[in-house]
């Protein structure tokens, strides 16, 4: 998959996941770094983007600072149920991610809520509909230095 | 946090992300009916405030090769956890790292770092490192591989009404 990829597009990857300025012109301030023209840097990204290299391109938000509550809960579903149970939880419009982990603790999901009373809620009534056990992991510190990974 | 209704707007257009085109800001004014200078200082403003953290873009992790990821967890020192966090959350290859509350006896880690890589060896190489830099001051330690996205949907700002 990384084969195609060029060393620029690698480099503009990994550029991409640092800051870019807030001015007018954003993308020439990128020519500049990479000494190709501003347009080629925006045909680039776009190109990435389409090929689904990259997700999106934009302002990254704080989800906690624009008002909601997030908590990482995780439950020890039995695999003769798992289906089942995957459907009830998902069912919920409040899961935003679901992972299966190979682990006793096997279904790992955020939910996203506008306030922490409706994520003590929503965890109560996934508990009670599946008669299992929502563990529940709210972060109590982040730390965050950035979220790259080298292309 | 106090967002104004004009800042609320700019966020909402921007959810799905920023148009691809040079001059991208002077765009988004455009469609919110704002001067480009008045969306540039709010956007600023939004970041010193912390609710933006930065312009850019995410990588897609599975179409850069990236296929195995390994959510590590670690038992730390509550003391100590702090600073242990802050050098975990510096690895380039660890994309998150958190304090997350015990829950004993079943779970005894309070420090998350997820680890991606091309295949499981790569990233339990990686886990080996966090592991290093850890030595003493990790008491106990597991790692989690996915094996299944069972549901992901973006995290949207819901419309405020009124």
């Amino acid at each position: 998959m990384t084969g195609e990829l060029t060393d620029l597009d690698r480099r503009l990857i990994n550029r991409l996941q640092d800051d870019l300025p807030l001015t007018s012109r954003p993308f020439a301030t990128l020519a500049n770094e990479l000494g190709i023209a501003e347009d080629d840097v925006v045909d680039r990204i776009r190109h990435l983007r389409d090929e689904g290299l990259l997700t999106r391109f934009g302002p990254f938000f704080d989800a906690e600072a624009l008002g909601g509550a997030f908590c990482l809960c995780a439950m020890a579903v039995p695999q003769e149920s798992f289906e089942e149970v995957l459907t009830k939880v998902n069912a919920h419009p409040e899961v935003a991610h679901n992972y299966e982990r190979d682990h006793k603790l096997n279904m790992w999901f955020v939910l996203a809520t506008e306030s922490r009373s409706a994520i003590r809620e929503t965890a109560r009534a996934i508990e009670q509909e599946t008669g299992l056990k929502v563990l529940q992991f709210p972060k109590e510190r982040e730390f965050f230095i950035g979220f790259r990974v080298n292309a | 946090m106090t967002l104004n209704p004009t800042d609320r707007a700019i966020i909402e257009a921007t959810q799905a992300g920023l148009p691809l085109v040079p001059a991208p800001f002077a765009v988004l004014a455009q469609t919110l009916g704002l001067s480009e200078d008045d969306v540039l200082e709010r956007l600023k403003r939004l970041k010193k405030l912390g609710v933006i953290r930065r312009i850019g873009a995410a990588p897609n992790h599975y179409r850069l090769g990236m296929t195995a990821n390994g959510m590590t967890v670690w038992d730390v020192d509550d003391a100590i956890v702090d600073d242990i966090g802050q050098k975990v959350g510096a690895l380039d290859f660890v994309t998150h790292s958190y304090q997350r509350p015990r829950a004993l006896p079943d779970w005894p880690y309070n420090l998350f770092a997820m680890v991606h890589g091309a295949n499981r060896d790569e990233v339990l190489a990686k886990r080996d490192q966090v592991a290093e830099l850890l030595g003493d001051t990790c008491r106990a330690s597991d790692i989690l591989f996915s094996t299944r996205i069972l549901k992901k949907t973006g995290m949207r700002l819901r419309r405020k009404e009124g």
